[in-house]
C-alpha cells in the first residue's frame, strides 16, 4: 500500500508530506543556528575586548558572497518555475493509454524546453553554491596565512564554527540540487508531480540556507 | 534468500521498525543497569575486590578487581547517558512510537519509511560508539552524564570526544524520528479521525516529538562547539586564567562555563518531559482498558500535555541554581517551575479519577499503571524542594536528587514501558504474556526499586553527594546512613534477579504463550482492529479505516457491547 500524501495535498491540512518535513526539518535548523548565534551574544557580551570585526574579516568578499547566494536562490525558484506549470500536463499524458499520439509537436517541444530551462537554471544555481565555497576557501586561506585560527580568540572561533557548519549545509544542498540536476531528473518522466515537488522541497532549504547567511554575514562582518 | 534476509534486517516498515528499536534499547537497558549495579556496589563496599567479575574488568579499570575512581567516573556518566538516550527514550518514543502510532491512526506506515530506517541505524550507530569508548585509551567519557564544562572541555583520552560524536549520532536520528511523527500525526490519520478522536497515547508522542525537534539542536550546538574546544583548541567554555592542577591553563580563554550548562540544560530538561510523556500515554491506555470506562478529563489531559511541553522549555536554569548566575534569574525560574507542576497533577489527577467507579480488572499490564501512579506522584512531590532555590542550595548533587528523578523514571517510566510490552504483546506477537511470571516480576521489582531508591532521600538530606567513589565514607555527619548502601546493592542484585521472570516471560510467551484473537483486551483503539502480527509491507489494515467514534467507548450506556471501538459504525 501507497503512503498516502506524498505527491497529492491532504486537503484538510493543505500540506504534502514532504513540504511538511522540510519545514520541521527547517524549526530544528533555526534551533541549532540559533543557539549558536545565542552563544555568540553570550561570548561576546561577557567579553573585556572584542575585535574589531570588519578590520579582522573581509566585508567586500563577504559582500560579494552574499550577493552569490542570493542569486541562486533567484535561479533556485526559477528552475522550479520552469517546470512545475507543466507537471500536469505531463502526468495526464503519461497516464493516458497512447501517450505518444496525444502530445501535439507544439506540446512537446514546449515540455523539452522546459526541461532544458530546469537544467539551465539548477545549473546556474549549482554554480552559486560553487563561487560561494570558493570564496570561501580564499576567505579561510587568507586568515591562516596570517596566523588567525579558530584558537586564536574567540571571535576567530565563532567565526570559523559558524561559517563552516554554514558551508558545510550549503555542501549539503548543493549535494541534493546536483542529484536533481543530473540523475533525479529521469524521475520527471515517471512521476513528474512528485519531481517537481522535490525541486520545491530542495529549493525551501537551500533558501533557508540563504537566511542563515544573511544573518551571519552582519553579525561576524559588520556589528 | 540473502536478498529477503537483507531487505527483513533495512526494512522501511514501521512495526519492524519498532521491532529493532525495542530489542536494542532494552539491549541498552541491561548494559545502564549492569554499569548502575557495579556503582551500587563499590558504594556498599568501596575499595574492596569485585567478587566474581572484578577481573574481567581490566587491571586499568579496576586493578586487583577493585574499581578505580577513574573507572568508576566512567561508570556514573555513561549510566546516565546510556539509560536517558540509548535505553528510554528510544524505548518510549523509538520502539513504541514506531510501533503503534500509526497503527492508532489507522496509517499504513509512517509518512517516510525510509527516514524512519535511517533514524534507527543513526541511533544503532550512535550507540556503538558510546559502547566503544569503553575500549579505547582513558575508557568511556567520564564528566557526568551532563558533561560539564569546563572539566569535559580539558578530559584526557578520547572517550569525551566519542561521547560528543556518538550524542550527535544520537540527535540527528532523533530530529529525524520526530519530524517524522509530526508528519505522520498530521498527514496520515485515517478519514474521520479527528485530532480530539486521537488516543491520549499519539497526543503524548506528538507532543514529545516537538519537544525532541525543537530541544535537541541546543545539545548539537554545544556538542559541536564543544568538539571545537577539544578538537581544533578552541575556548567556548575555557574561562581566562583557568588553573588545572596547579598549572595555568594554555588556552586563549574568554570562555564561558556556564554556557555550556545552558545550551545542555535547554536540551535537558524538556528532555524530562521526553521521558515521561510517552510514558503517561502508554498509562492513559492502559488504564482507559482496564477500568473498562473513557478517561476522565480527556481533553484536560490533552490540554495540560500542551501546556506541559511549552512551560518545560521555560524551566531549564532550575538546574543551575547554584551556579551564582544571579537571584533575580532564580526567581523567574523558580517560578515557572512551580507553574509546571499544575498540569503535570492535572494529568496524575486525571489517571487517579479515571479509577473512580471502574470495574478494574487487575492484569500485568494494569499493575505496573497502578504502580506508576503514586510512585510518579512520590518522584514529583520530592520535586519540589528542588525546584526552589533556596531548597536546592543544600540538597543540590546529593542523592535526594538522585532518588527525586529515578522516583520519576524507574517505578515511573520504566513501570509504563513494562506496562505497554505486556499490554501491546498480543499484537506484535499474537501471543498473551504468562500472569503469573508477570505479577511476580512486577511485584519483586516494585520492592526491589523502593529499597533501592527510597533510602537514598535519607542519605540525599544527610548530605551525601551523589558523584563519590567511597559512597560518602569522608562524610563524619552521614556516618549513620552509610549501612543503608548495603540493603540497597542488595536489592539492586534482587531487581536483576526479577528482570530474568521477565526476559523469560518474552521468550517463552513468543513460542507458547497462549494464543490470542485480534483483540484479547477488549479495546477500542483502532490497533486492535488490525489483525494481530499486521503485515510487514506497508499497510497494516485489510480494509480501508474509517472512524466514528471517541477513543475510548467503554461501557456506552445502551450499547450491546462493553465495548464500541473507533472504526465501528
Amino acid at each position: 500500500m501507497e503512503i498516502p500524501y506524498t505527491t497529492e495535498v491532504r486537503p484538510d491540512t493543505g500540506l504534502t508530506n514532504p513540504k511538511l518535513g522540510i519545514w520541521l526539518f527547517l524549526a530544528s535548523e533555526v534551533m541549532l543556528f540559533g543557539s549558536l548565534f545565542s552563544s555568540y551574544v553570550l561570548l561576546r557580551s561577557g567579553a573585556p575586548t572584542w575585535p574589531v570585526q570588519h578590520e579582522v574579516l573581509s566585508v567586500p568578499l563577504a559582500a560579494l558572497n552574499t550577493v552569490v547566494l542570493i542569486a541562486s536562490s533567484v535561479t533556485m525558484v526559477m528552475a522550479w518555475a520552469s517546470l512545475a506549470p507543466h507537471a500536469a500536463a505531463v502526468r495526464d499524458r503519461l497516464r493516458s493509454p497512447n501517450a505518444r499520439a496525444m502530445a501535439s509537436p507544439a506540446e512537446a517541444s514546449a515540455e523539452a524546453d522546459s526541461l532544458k530551462r530546469y537544467r539551465l537554471f539548477m545549473g546556474l544555481t549549482l554554480l552559486g553554491g560553487a563561487i560561494f565555497l570558493v570564496v570561501k576557501a580564499i576567505e579561510y586561506g587568507d586568515k591562516f596565512s596570517h596566523h588567525l585560527y579558530p584558537a586564536t580568540n574567540n571571535f576567530l572561533g565563532l567565526y570559523f564554527t559558524l561559517t563552516g557548519l554554514h558551508a558545510l549545509h550549503v555542501i549539503v544542498g548543493m549535494i541534493v540540487n546536483a542529484y536533481l540536476w543530473g540523475p533525479g531528473t529521469r524521475m520527471w518522466r515517471s512521476e513528474p508531480e512528485r519531481f517537481a515537488n522535490r525541486i520545491e522541497v530542495a529549493g525551501i532549504y537551500w533558501h533557508f540556507v540563504d537566511v542563515v547567511w544573511i544573518f551571519l554575514f552582519p553579525v561576524l562582518y559588520l556589528l | 534468500m540473502r536478498g529477503h534476509v537483507l531487505r527483513r534486517i533495512f526494512s522501511t516498515d514501521h512495526k519492524v521498525i519498532g521491532l529493532q528499536y525495542g530489542f536494542t534499547s532494552m539491549f541498552f537497558l541491561l548494559v545502564g543497569f549492569s554499569l548502575v549495579i557495579l556503582i551500587r556496589w563499590q558504594h556498599a563496599y568501596a575499595g574492596q575486590a569485585l567478587p566474581l567479575v572484578g577481573g574481567l574488568l581490566g587491571e586499568t579499570n579496576a586493578p586487583g578487581g577493585v574499581i578505580s575512581p577513574e573507572f568508576y567516573n566512567q561508570l556514573g556518566a555513561m549510566h546516565g547517558t546510556i539509560m536517558v538516550f540509548l535505553g528510554v527514550v528510544p524505548l518510549a518514543f523509538g520502539a513504541f512510537g514506531n510501533y503503534i502510532v500509526p497503527l492508532q491512526i489507522g496509517a499504513p506506515d509512517m509518512a517516510f519509511p525510509r527516514l524512519n530506517a535511517l533514524s534507527y541505524w543513526l541511533y544503532l550507530a550512535g550507540g556503538l560508539v558510546m559502547l566503544v569508548s569503553f575500549f579505547v585509551p582513558g575508557g568511556a567519557a567520564n564528566n557526568g552524564w551532563t558533561s560539564y564544562a569546563p572539566l569535559s572541555d580539558i578530559a584526557a583520552g578520547h572517550g569525551q570526544t566519542l561521547w560528543l560524536g556518538g550524542m550527535l549520532l544520537l540527535i540527528f536520528s532523533s530530529l529525524l524520528g520526530a519530524m517524522n511523527f509530526i508528519a505522520t500525526i498530521i498527514q496520515l490519520r485515517a478519514p474521520g479521525m479527528t485530532w480530539f478522536r486521537l488516543p491520549f497515547f499519539v497526543w503524548a508522542q506528538f507532543i514529545t516529538a516537538f519537544l525532541l525537534l525543537l530541544a535537541f539542536p541546543a545539545l548539537q550546538a554545544a556538542a559541536v562547539l564543544q568538539g571545537m574546544d577539544r578538537l581544533v583548541g578552541t575556548s567556548f567554555f575555557l574561562p581566562s586564567g583557568l588553573v588545572v592542577t596547579g598549572q595555568p591553563a594554555d588556552v586563549a580563554g574568554g570562555g564561558n562555563a556556564l554556557l555550556w550548562q545552558h545550551l545542555f540544560w535547554f536540551l535537558g530538561h524538556p528532555e524530562v518531559y521526553v521521558l515521561i510523556l510517552p510514558a503517561m500515554g502508554i498509562i492513559a491506555e492502559v488504564i482507559a482498558n482496564n477500568t473498562r470506562k473513557p478517561l476522565w478529563g480527556y481533553r484536560l489531559m490533552v490540554y495540560s500535555v500542551f501546556v506541559l511541553g511549552f512551560l518545560s522549555f521555560v524551566v531549564w536554569a532550575h538546574h543551575m541554581f547554584l551556579t551564582g548566575m544571579g537571584t533575580a534569574i532564580s526567581a523567574f525560574f523558580q517560578a515557572t517551575t512551580m507553574i509546571i507542576s499544575i498540569p503535570s497533577v492535572i494529568i496524575l489527577s486525571a489517571l487517579i479519577l479515571s479509577l473512580y467507579g471502574g470495574s478494574i480488572r487487575f492484569n500485568t499490564p494494569m499493575l505496573f499503571a497502578l504502580a506508576f501512579m503514586p510512585m510518579f506522584g512520590l518522584g514529583g512531590l520530592t520535586g519540589l524542594p528542588l525546584g526552589l532555590a533556596a531548597t536546592d542550595i543544600p540538597l543540590h548533587d546529593t542523592n535526594y536528587v538522585v532518588a527525586h528523578f529515578h522516583y520519576l523514571v524507574a517505578p515511573g517510566t520504566i513501570f509504563a514501558l513494562f506496562a505497554g510490552v505486556y499490554y501491546w504483546f498480543p499484537k506484535v506477537t499474537g501471543r498473551m504474556m504468562n500472569e503469573t511470571l508477570g505479577r511476580i516480576h512486577f511485584l519483586g521489582s516494585l520492592i526491589c526499586m523502593n529499597v533501592i531508591f527510597m533510602p537514598m532521600f535519607v542519605q540525599g538530606l544527610a548530605g551525601v553527594n551523589r558523584r563519590l567513589w567511597d559512597g560518602g565514607a569522608i562524610y563524619s555527619h552521614a556516618q549513620e546512613t552509610l549501612s543503608l548502601n548495603v540493603p540497597m546493592v542488595y536489592a539492586a542484585f534482587g531487581l536483576a534477579f526479577f528482570q530474568l521472570f521477565f526476559l523469560v516471560n518474552l521468550l517463552v510467551s513468543l513460542r507458547a504463550g497462549r494464543v490470542a484473537d485480534t483483540n484479547p483486551w477488549e479495546a477500542t483503539t483502532l490497533e486492535w482492529s488490525a489483525t494481530s502480527t499486521p503485515p510487514r509491507a506497508h499497510g497494516n489494515f485489510d480494509r480501508p479505516v474509517r472512524v466514528y467514534r471517541d477513543p475510548y467507548e467503554y461501557s456506552v450506556p445502551g450499547a450491546a457491547a462493553g465495548f464500541l471501538p473507533q472504526n465501528a459504525d
